[in-house]
């Protein structure tokens, strides 16, 4: 099977470029990249003129929760495979944080068989860094990955025992294994839901300072500066841990990090009015903070922009805002509203599609992710600029928990491919 | 009346003559409270459901006068005890009561903004009876009541509001409302006890007691709020009542007619020495308790007055 897609605006993370051109797919695999004005006469089984829309590599969303096991009425692979596919999410490494926890080979095994039958795009697991994510007991690092485990993260539980978390990353070193972490200090963030400052305080919630997050970047570092292991934070929201990781970078630590693509689009004053739909984890920050992260993205500072998709049932939404539950849903939101990064004029395309795709397939050692020949064909093509209001109702979650219903958003997938094969046409 | 919204939920969405216009009525209601007749019709035929999620013995019992007085019917739901305690939602029990056609719902909760949650829900006015750590408008008004009555005005007043400002709903009303009708704030407490970004609300922060009421019209204690704090704030109560306690001696820094107030129920020899909170000349204590009654009964008139109005209207179109 022969596909070729013309007069498509090509999106190369790799290189940085934005050029109109053709794409040959075949045998599930990227076989041409055709830019100026290229012989494209070869005999084809279907052709797609894309009409000079965007042509890009299928995102790749590391930090996916699925309820599955566990929590299946709130998300299944299925309706968050669907979901991803709407979005142009072309692989899904989802969390361990399920109930139980994806911490044994056996429950990684369950997640595998139910991930291949029902989900239409790529799906990789991560495994628990700990047992039970409880922080105490090293999980069995070596079996979960030649299970095909490909990180290791406790998800927003933090391994608080020094000790503890140095072994961790002692033993997943030695193993070539990626560990992700969270920063924030927990005993600091207790029963936090907000960002401290006055807004919290007029609403009167409890709220912790952003400097969590730059203490618990410190401590993570040191630990892994003494130990050498390959460490990616999950998600920094704010300047303060901003600072810090450059000059973690600077000084040669092998670490990467990622922002949440609700902390680049939203800031701490969507809380006003106690809507839950708006609590996350962390809580949404300030502008200034919003800015710096954008910029930090803009600039390569932050690796990876992820959806944190979080499936929250609307039981555990409709509540008061301190006991709500935390998270958002984002998978068919990401790519809209990463849009806003580019028409807001932070970045580029090619630098967007560099956090979104090239990244994270560099972090996990995956051949997709780029535009290149001999890759897979995983792509998304979208309309840039198609203007259109969120309605959550419309959503394929299970769970419509989105910040951004109602929100006018601009750019919409229109046909997401996996190995070469059609998952979505809209 | 110029003051007709559905629901009083904070001081915050309130005007200078929204404010004004419920303290004017309420000074009505002084009057006839100290009859022995005591009986107005505001609320005749209406169902008013206290909905208490947190403890209270005084702002209850003020509020249920309050609706007898205006003839309604109260019905008094002890919240701790019931539905919840079996896994019932807030908005569950919101609509349930919903159904039983209430026209007033008075909710005290634990939670910040659990009270505009439910004013979503039901079709009834809605009085915030303290939300959290958020607002509780209606002592804030019975304060603005009482300053009112012992100074004769309500602007340019120096107020000293001491004490726990981190934990409390009522320092927050205060500082909206007495900011409001132009008066300077002082906040006197230890630095664990503000609230981050408190700076900004057009306030002063003094560390100090001695000098924070030097020269101040009023002195508004808070409790210091053992049941909401998470950890040590203070180190010891002992410490706490030798540096910001109000005592003689600490009061003698106000202005000579300078009143003391409190939103009660006192910590006698924590933040308040006893012999200060019962000075006749100067503690205004028992005068609050009093307008407590005479501002909610004239808050429930006013949100009677919009309810009947929206009726009659929803009934025209």
């Amino acid at each position: 099977m022969k596909i070729l897609l013309t007069n498509a605006r090509i999106i190369d993370p790799e290189a940085g470029t934005d050029e109109i051109g053709a794409v040959l797919i075949e045998k599930g695999k990227l076989a041409g990249i055709y830019t100026g004005n290229p012989n494209l006469d070869f005999k084809v089984d279907e052709t797609i003129d894309c009409m000079g829309k965007c042509l890009a590599p299928g995102i790749i969303d590391i930090g996916v929760k699925i309820g599955e096991p566990g929590e299946r009425h709130k998300e299944s692979f299925k309706s968050a495979g669907t979901a991803a596919a709407c979005g142009g999410v072309t692989t899904m490494v989802i969390r361990p944080d399920t109930e139980p926890a994806v911490d044994g080979p056996e429950t990684l095994e369950f997640v595998f068989r139910r991930a291949v039958s029902d989900a239409p795009v790529k799906v990789l697991p991560m495994a628990a860094l700990t047992k039970g994510r409880k922080g105490l007991e090293m999980a069995e690092i070596g079996f979960l990955k030649d299970a095909g485990a490909v990180a290791f993260t406790d998800c927003d539980h933090v391994v608080t025992d020094n000790k503890v978390f140095a072994r961790c990353l002692t033993y997943a070193k030695g193993l070539d294994a990626l560990v992700i972490a969270h920063p924030q200090e927990p005993m600091f963030s207790r029963g936090a839901c907000a960002t401290s400052g006055p807004l919290a305080t007029k609403l009167g919630l409890p709220a912790v300072s952003p400097i969590a997050e730059r203490m618990q970047l410190q401590r993570d570092l040191a630990l892994i500066e003494m130990t050498g292991a390959r460490v990616h934070f999950d998600q920094l929201s704010c300047a303060a841990g901003l600072n810090v990781l450059k000059r973690a970078k600077e000084k040669g630590l092998n670490v990467t990090a990622g922002a949440s693509i609700h902390h680049l689009t939203l800031n701490e004053l969507d809380i006003e009015g106690y809507p839950t739909f708006f609590k996350v984890k962390p809580p949404l920050r300030n502008e200034t903070d919003r800015v710096a992260l954008a910029d930090a993205v803009a600039s390569g500072l932050i690796d990876i922009i992820s959806s944190m998709h979080t499936p929250q049932d609307e039981e555990s939404k409709r509540l008061p805002f301190e006991e709500a539950a935390s998270g958002a849903v984002a998978l068919e939101t990401l790519l809209p509203a990463a849009m806003q990064l580019v028409h807001g004029e932070y970045m580029d395309l090619p630098t967007l599609w560099r956090a979104l795709s090239l990244n994270p397939a560099k972090l996990l050692g995956l051949d997709t992710g780029r535009m290149a020949v001999g890759a897979p064909a995983d792509l998304v093509l979208f309309d840039a600029d198609k203007p259109f209001i969120l309605d959550r109702t419309q959503l394929h979650s299970k769970s419509k928990n989105t910040p951004f219903d109602g929100r006018r958003m601009q750019g919409r997938v229109m046909r997401t491919f996996v190995s070469g094969k059609e998952v979505y046409c809209g | 009346m110029a003051f007709s919204p559905k629901h009083l939920l904070g001081i915050e969405h309130l005007s200078p003559t929204d404010i004004t216009a419920i303290l004017d009525l309420a000074d009505t209601y002084v009057d006839l409270n100290r009859k022995e007749q005591k009986h107005g019709g505001a609320l005749t035929g209406m169902t008013q459901v206290n909905m208490f999620f947190e403890n209270s013995t005084r702002t209850q019992a003020s509020f249920e006068l309050a609706g007898k007085r205006l003839g309604a019917d109260v019905l008094n739901l002890a919240m701790g005890a019931s539905s919840i305690k079996k896994g019932e939602t807030l908005i569950d029990t919101a609509m349930t009561l919903n159904a039983m056609n209430p026209d007033m719902l008075v909710v005290r909760h634990p939670n910040s903004g659990a009270v505009d949650l439910l004013s979503q829900k039901v079709k009834c006015a809605v009085l915030n009876a303290g939300d959290g750590r958020h607002e509780h408008p209606t002592q804030a008004l019975l304060d603005a009541l009482t300053i009112r009555r012992a100074k004769g005005r309500l602007h340019r007043l120096n107020v000293a509001i001491c004490g726990d400002i981190a934990h409390s709903r009522v320092a927050r009303s205060n500082i909206f409302l007495l900011n409001k009708m132009e008066n300077r704030i002082r906040l006197v407490g230890p630095q664990t006890l503000m609230p981050s970004g408190i700076d900004k609300f057009g306030v002063e922060v003094y560390s100090d007691m001695n000098e924070g009421l030097k020269d101040v019209d009023v002195v508004m204690m808070l409790r210091l709020q053992r049941e909401r704090m998470d950890g040590g704030f203070i180190p010891s109560e002992r410490e706490y009542y030798y540096r910001w306690g109000l005592t003689r001696e600490k009061l003698a820094n106000a202005k000579d007619d300078a009143i003391v107030m409190h939103p009660g129920p006192m910590n006698r020899g924590v933040e308040i020495d006893g012999d200060v909170a019962d000075d006749i000349n100067r503690s205004v204590i028992q005068e609050q308790v009093e307008m407590g009654v005479a501002v909610r009964m004239a808050a429930m008139d006013l949100l009677a007055q919009g309810l009947r109005t929206r009726r009659r209207e929803a009934i025209t179109v």
